[in-house]
């Protein structure tokens, strides 16, 4: 995986607004931001100690080629899609699709942070969701529970109890999804198969952007 | 009836604000006729409505003092107040335009003795003054209206408070029979300028200008600070009548946004650099003022304005576009959000926030009868094809007074040529 940092380095020497923008989804909305910072004044994450670089300061990190501050940056994980900056920025950057586009591009060549929460939430979310063609439930609140080990997921398992009977009660949940029963979609080769053609396309895609 | 003299090689100037009455009065002086229409019952439109101008700090009255003289001293422009332009047909050099006049119930009999105003029980609110105080329903619309006439409201009509009026008036000037009327008149060249209007506040919805009453306009701070305005010029605030002496200044409030303004509308960064003066005349050290803003645009040879603005250690500047105002337990308006020098998150209470609100044409969402063309903010173009009908000032651009009296030079030089070409044709 750091071969692919060490590759992206290389092709896009000194130009990381350019590897931004043709490697992270949404990454060509970058130079489009004017630096008024309504999109960091609406963060409701701001108050977070992880919050190191807010939004606006992202984009000029980008844009003055920091690529190892950006890269280290735990700001672009903080975000939690609330849509704020995205409805509210005067320029209309996408700015909610731009962080997560960082974010990714960051995953992908192996630069993530370790342990961080909403990355580990977005990859126990995609690999439940895809495994069933539809998110099974039971099984993403267990893993989140459990994350921090045994003693703490049972602890808020028997938080959420009445939660959980009532939701089961009015049948909304299904246990039975604990055992990989439950819905799920009608076509999961199908589903398999066009995710696989979508990843192979655009790593064909990105993988071509530049090196000319 | 009002009769009206009007030919094809008349000019039809549409709005009377500094535009239109520098339209009408440069082509009347070239010996033009003009008819210059108002739908305000007096002239000069919202230049009058400020306190002072950028960058002489001067009054808005004086110019308007000097531009009322030379338009009492030409006969050839004929004036309609509170009239407005509901129809135009024909083309080039032979326009045919239909006129409402609103009753005034006023007539020139007039003195402006105030009599009717002391006696009429029932108050309105003050358009003037942006709505921040109230008039009796019979009343002079500014000290230095044109007309120097009253107007009575037509909430009014029909009830003893017009028939006190009637009786408090020792002229015979104030006649309740007046009625509405649509009258037609010729033209050979129209000039449109019928100004702008502040962006609506309420649609910024994070500044909360409709919830917090401390959260005013820049347009309201005028009235706020002029001697003849509803506190008498005094900075109060609008909640408690608390002296405001720590004023926050919120630039680009719906310009530069493509969810609101998507042009920049050019004069509120002078205009807030010009308000920070009237917080220092009146409070001295003990006024400060804040200015939030992404980039400071003093446009053309104002950039000395703004250095010494910027040298006042009682006005400072922060580079941040404000994300948020909330109120705090005092009823403090707070600007929220994160500065882009230090990216460095803040929450500062202030006594009173203005936000400086971006110009938007007049004639945006409004019908004109006649085809002409606007931009993406809806402001008026050269149309090529329809050669008769010039747009000047605010209705085409966001301008300053100064670029908007060009305009409307400029404008009243075509129209002129329209007219001269009828001239010839018709010799």
């Amino acid at each position: 995986m750091s071969d692919l940092n060490q590759e992206m380095a290389e092709r896009y020497k000194n130009n990381f607004l350019k590897e931004i923008e043709e490697q992270a989804e949404m990454g060509e909305w970058v130079k489009m931001c004017m630096q008024c910072g309504l999109c960091s004044g609406s963060c409701p994450t701001n108050f977070h100690s992880g919050w190191d670089h807010p939004p606006q300061e992202i984009f000029m990190l980008i844009r003055a080629g920091k690529r190892e501050e950006v890269l280290n940056s735990e700001g672009m994980y903080m975000c939690t899609s609330c849509y704020n900056c995205y409805v509210r920025c005067p320029r209309k950057v996408p700015v909610t699709h731009v962080m997560h586009g960082i974010a990714e591009y960051a995953y992908r060549i192996g630069r993530a942070p370790k342990a961080q929460p909403t990355l580990h939430l977005s990859k126990t979310f995609w690999s439940n969701a895809t495994k069933y063609g539809r998110v099974n439930e039971v099984q993403l609140t267990q893993s989140l529970y459990f994350k921090d080990g045994l003693g703490a997921g049972i602890k808020k398992g028997l938080e959420m109890k009445d939660v959980a009977l009532g939701l089961v009660k009015a049948g909304r949940l299904n246990p039975m999804e604990a055992l990989g029963m439950g819905h799920k979609c009608k076509d999961i080769k199908g589903i398999h198969a066009m995710l696989a053609k979508a990843e192979e396309l655009e790593a064909r895609n990105k993988a071509a952007k530049g090196k000319e | 009836m009002t009769s009206i003299v009007a030919t094809n090689q008349t000019i039809l100037v549409v709005g009377g604000g500094i535009s239109g009455m520098t339209a009408a009065l440069e082509a009347a002086e070239t010996g033009k006729q003009v008819v210059l229409v108002e739908k305000n019952p007096y002239l000069g439109g919202r230049t009058v409505q400020l306190y002072r101008y950028f960058p002489k700090m001067c009054h808005p009255t004086c110019g308007l003092e000097i531009n009322l003289r030379r338009l009492k001293a030409n006969p050839r422009i004929q004036v309609l107040t509170l009239a407005e332009v509901t129809g135009i047909t024909g083309g080039k050099g032979a326009y045919s335009v239909s006129v409402k006049l609103k009753p005034r119930y006023v007539n020139t009999n007039c003195t402006a003795c105030g009599e009717c105003g002391k006696a009429v029980q029932t108050e309105i609110a003050d358009a003037f003054n942006y709505n921040l105080g109230k008039v009796k329903a019979a009343y002079l619309p500014s000290s230095m209206a044109y007309p120097q006439r009253y107007v009575i409201d037509p909430s009014i009509i029909g009830t003893p408070d017009a028939e006190r009026a009637k009786a408090a008036c020792k002229y015979d000037a104030v006649n309740l029979d007046d009625q509405e009327e649509v009258i037609s008149l010729n033209a050979g060249a129209i000039v449109w300028a019928t100004g702008w209007q502040p962006y609506d506040a309420s649609k910024i919805v994070y500044y909360g200008y409709d919830r917090f009453p401390n959260v005013i306009s820049n347009v309201e701070f005028e009235r706020l600070a002029d001697p003849h305005g509803p506190t008498g010029g005094r900075i109060l605030r609008p909640s408690d009548g608390k002296e405001a002496k720590n004023i926050a200044f919120i630039q680009c409030a719906g310009s530069r946004d493509e969810n609101h303004l998507r042009h920049c509308s050019r004069f509120c960064c002078m205009g807030s650099l010009k308000q920070t003066h009237y917080v220092q005349e009146k409070y001295g050290d003990a006024g400060k003022s804040t200015i939030y803003y992404i980039d400071i645009r003093a446009i053309d040879r104002f950039e000395d304005f703004y250095q010494k603005v910027k040298a006042n250690p009682n006005v400072s500047f922060v580079k941040s576009k404000v994300a948020r105002i909330t109120e705090d337990k005092d009823g403090n308006p707070v600007c929220n959000g994160v500065n882009t020098e230090g990216y460095v998150r803040y929450a500062n209470a202030h006594d009173l926030v203005v936000l400086a609100l971006g110009m938007e044409p007049s004639v945006k969402g409004v019908e004109i009868p006649a085809e002409v063309m606007s931009d993406s903010s809806g402001f008026l173009m050269a149309d090529p094809a329809n050669a008769g009908i010039f747009g000047a000032g605010c209705a085409t651009n966001a301008l300053d007074v100064n670029r908007a009296v060009q305009s409307a030079t400029a404008a009243a030089l075509r129209a002129i040529q329209v007219v001269n070409k009828v001239a010839r044709a018709e010799a």
